[in-house]
């Protein structure tokens, strides 16, 4: 019955718990980027792991594109129920998903209400794309905007090394 | 790419690492002659990078994470499997164990990659180091067992 929203709810704990932890302490400057730093920590190691029980019957990419079109399809909708609405590229390794009804956020808003809190609720997705994409072999940066809530956009630069 | 490399009496494990090749897990059934495992092993590595490699350019097929038989030596089958993460299983046969079908080997794959995602998804592992998991140990003796069964 509310199967659904397990994630969401667990997800808005662990925001408001990772920043009332770290106000607790005495550095409040630093508050802001510790806690989006830690947030993007757990949702790297997690990506890490989901994408290998994801990926784990699922025949070879062929390339970069191919990863990409598996994360907004497949491995989204594994976590989000929905698929990634709109994908991007130059093609020169730098990708924006484009998800309408962002599910960690629908619940905060639809609109402008709150938009300054919405970076904090998008850390742990960031770091659930760069670590799912960390294990397939591509070293990426994510980062996510939001201009109209619940619609959100992450943007996916590929490292070259 | 970490490699993980089991050897077996009659067979080797091996699973290697993702992005630097270094063994992740190592098991042999007797555990004689391992260094001889371990060259064999890493001489298949290019045996696998070339089979990676040539399979991106044929784009229109799907391409299986089973890579089939290496190479035969004298004494030894090495075969290789692949994940989408990159990582690398190998499994060296003695050559003698000539009724192990392709099939067993696929399903001997099969089972070390489900235990190699179980391992993954522990939040107590850190990925990169060497596996420790007791699951994956008593599944690779299983293994063995089962190799051990066939024999006549």
């Amino acid at each position: 019955m509310a199967d659904d929203v397990l994630f969401e709810f667990l997800h808005m704990e662990m925001v408001s718990h990772v920043y009332k932890e770290q106000a607790s302490r005495d550095d409040i400057d630093k508050d802001r980027i510790t806690c989006v730093s830690i947030l993007e920590g757990m949702g790297f190691r997690v990506g890490q792991g989901l994408i290998e029980r994801c990926t784990k019957d699922y025949p070879t990419f062929k390339d970069d594109l191919d990863v990409m079109k598996f994360l907004c399809k497949d491995f989204w909708t594994s976590i989000f129920r929905k698929q990634v609405d709109n994908l991007r590229t130059n093609h020169q390794g730098t990708y924006v998903l484009q998800d309408n009804k962002f599910a960690l956020l629908t619940q905060v808003s639809s609109g402008k209400q709150h938009l300054e809190e919405a970076p904090k609720y998008l850390a742990y997705s960031c770091g659930l794309i760069r670590g799912a994409l960390s294990n397939l072999g591509l070293e990426s940066v994510v980062t996510a905007e939001v201009s109209l809530m619940p619609s959100c956009k992450f943007q996916v630069v590929i490292q070259k090394s | 790419m970490e490699i993980c490399k089991v050897f077996f009496h009659l067979s080797v494990s091996v699973i290697l690492s993702p992005l630097q090749n270094y063994p992740l897990y190592i098991r042999s059934v007797p555990s004689q002659s391992e260094l001889k495992f371990h060259y064999t092993v890493h001489t298949s590595l290019d045996v696998v990078e070339e089979k990676i490699s040539t399979a991106g350019k044929a784009m229109a097929e799907q391409r299986e994470l089973y890579l089939g038989l290496l190479y035969p030596t004298e004494d030894y089958k090495v075969y290789g499997y692949v994940t989408n993460s990159k990582v690398k299983f190998v499994i060296v046969v003695d050559s003698s164990n000539t009724s192990l079908r392709d099939n067993e080997i696929r399903s001997m794959f099969r089972k070390l990659h489900n235990s190699f995602t179980d391992v993954m998804c522990n939040p107590f592992y850190n990925p990169g180091d060497p596996i420790q998991s007791r699951a994956m140990f008593t599944m690779v003796s299983g293994l063995k067992s089962d190799k051990c069964g066939w024999l006549v």
